[in-house]
């Protein structure tokens, strides 16, 4: 179990014309047997900064210490010691094509100096884990993406990192692959105690996996908090974007004319609020019609966010007392017309 | 007819082994040094493993400097230190060492081509891992570059022949000899053709055999 923590790091690109700041003065901690994810758009930084943990990137300024230990300014044969102890995982897998899927972990073997007769055990160990032992002295182009991806977390693993890094590792997926290669990634974490750092600009895969997250806008980090939070109450204006193309509650422009005459409410519940009572409950009560136009629950790891978009008319004092009734009854109430 | 038929019994074997001789040195040297140098010059040029901007520029001049030569002219100004070293170049070994000298740079921009095709991510991958330099070249540049490796030694295979013709006209034996003396000055077209058909086959062969391995590596 180990925690990695930045302090201050940047990384500055020097071009002809100018200096490019891709990392700006980013700290954060990641602790022991975490799952931390980085979002943001691509062009953030977030691919840099992950390969300044292994120092793939040499960052122009700032530390990198791993269980307090800076690794920073490693060089030769004490910096490949540290990459031995981290795995790395990649967007498009990178595996040695013309290698079997033996000798593609075998290279992360040979790359530590295991011993050379322990090593087809290691590796027939390493593919049960993936579930992939009958594909040993298969090529990698005759796998399936999710297969290499297998292949790639077996090879990252031969070594038993404490610290897993993950660049995209599912972006290259479809959905099903992708989740396949998620319950591989928890499962590694729970039984291992591995940390995992996980880059990535799906938000499908940030709820689902990870236990907190940072959101990254222009090399920097502009929100960190636990995932729930963040999908919950996003601060600041690029999480709040990233968000809402999620949960992807739009109402077609066509539609808004047949709207024009209540109020367009959009109700949110997560925690112990529930909601469907309270909508026959309100439109019982007071005189006012409520049409439901969109809505959406989303669990965020164990916790659920719903999200109601509701079309509510009736005479002016009858809907706000029904607004207030509302407003008392779920998380937020947010008036789309305002 | 019976004149040219002649002619070939008598020279034409040993004109082919002239030619064997001289092509098999060049590219063997011309491929294992060419390699040496094309390795160098991706090393120093990546940052990765050992960028020298200065190295890899002083490198990279030479290698240009010797290419940008045409053959002929190579092999005029390679004739003073040719005789120092074995005293008569105008033998096949004289040709061997001037098609050799213009082999490395030749196969080791191939190589240095061949190396920096290898995918980006691949080399990356390899470093995360904690791989030495050793390794990285033995166990991820060598197999992933190697298809155009072989491509590229056919190539350069092709090239000297064409080169040895050349070597042939100052005299260094081959088939290009066989070709111009009997072929050009002695007006024996049917020398000329036969030596021609018989450069085409070889040429064809080559390169058959040459794709058939590279395709075997590509896995």
């Amino acid at each position: 179990m180990s925690t990695i923590e930045v302090k201050n790091l940047s990384v500055d690109f020097q071009t002809p014309k100018q200096t490019i700041s891709a990392v700006k003065n980013v700290s954060f901690k990641v602790e022991a047997g975490e799952i931390f994810g980085i979002v943001g758009l691509s062009g953030a930084g977030k691919s840099t900064l992950v390969r300044t943990l292994n120092l793939l990137q040499q960052p122009t300024e700032g530390q990198i210490l791993i269980d307090g230990k800076e690794i920073t300014g490693l060089k030769g044969a004490e910096l490949r010691k540290v990459r031995q102890k981290i795995g790395m995982i990649f967007q498009h897998f990178n595996l040695i094509e013309n290698r079997t899927i033996f000798q593609n972990i075998e290279f992360s073997l040979k790359a530590s100096g295991y011993p050379k007769e322990k090593r087809q055990e290691r590796i027939d160990e390493l593919l049960s884990l993936v579930d992939l032992r009958d594909k040993k002295d298969a090529y990698p182009n005759n796998l399936s993406g999710g297969q290499k991806q297998r292949v790639g977390i077996a090879r990252a693993l031969a070594n038993n990192p404490e610290i897993l890094l993950c660049d995209e590792a599912t972006s290259a997926l479809d959905v099903e692959t992708t989740e396949e290669i998620l319950k591989i990634l928890e499962k590694i974490n729970r039984e291992m105690g591995l940390t995992i750092i996980f880059i990535t600009h799906e938000l499908e895969v940030a709820k689902r996996l990870f236990h907190r997250m940072a959101v990254m806008e222009n090399g920097l980090i502009v929100e960190l908090g636990n995932t729930f939070d963040i999908f919950a109450n996003p601060q600041k204006e690029i999480t709040r974007k990233l968000v809402g193309r999620f949960f992807n509650l739009a109402i077609p422009e066509e539609m808004t004319p047949t709207l024009a005459n209540g109020k367009l409410l959009e109700l949110r519940y997560q925690g112990g609020h529930t909601l469907d009572p309270l909508i026959s409950e309100v439109s019982k009560t007071y005189d006012v019609f409520i049409s439901i136009i969109h809505g959406k629950i989303e669990y965020i790891r164990n916790d659920m966010i719903g999200i109601l978009l509701v079309y509510v008319t009736g005479s002016e004092s009858q809907l706000e007392q029904a607004v207030q009734k509302l407003e008392q009854n779920v998380y937020s109430l947010r008036d789309l017309r305002q | 007819m019976e004149e040219t038929i002649e002619i070939l019994q008598q020279y034409l074997l040993s004109s082919l082994v002239d030619t064997f001789y001289m092509v098999s040195v060049a590219t063997v040297i011309g491929v294992l040094f060419g390699t040496i140098i094309g390795l160098g010059l991706f090393l120093t040029n990546h940052e990765y493993f050992y960028k020298q901007p200065l190295i890899n520029q002083i490198s990279g001049f030479i290698v240009n400097a010797i290419r940008s030569l045409p053959f002929l002219i190579l092999l005029v100004v390679l004739l003073v230190p040719i005789t120092w070293l074995i005293k008569d170049p105008y033998t096949p070994t004289g040709g061997a060492i001037a098609l050799s000298i213009a082999a490395i740079p030749f196969y080791a921009r191939i190589a240095e081509g061949a190396f920096s095709e290898v995918n980006a991510g691949v080399i990356e991958a390899a470093v995360a891992a904690g791989g030495n330099t050793a390794l990285i070249v033995k166990d991820v540049l060598i197999p992933e570059s190697l298809p155009a490796l072989i491509r590229g030694v056919v190539l350069t295979i092709i090239s000297l022949l064409g080169y040895s013709a050349m070597v042939g006209t100052i005299g260094a034996g081959g088939i290009g000899d066989l070709a111009i003396q009997f072929g050009y000055n002695r007006y024996e077209t049917g020398v000329l053709i036969a030596v021609i058909v018989i450069l085409v086959i070889i040429v064809q062969l080559i390169q058959w055999a040459g794709d058939r391995l590279a395709n075997h590596f590509v896995k």
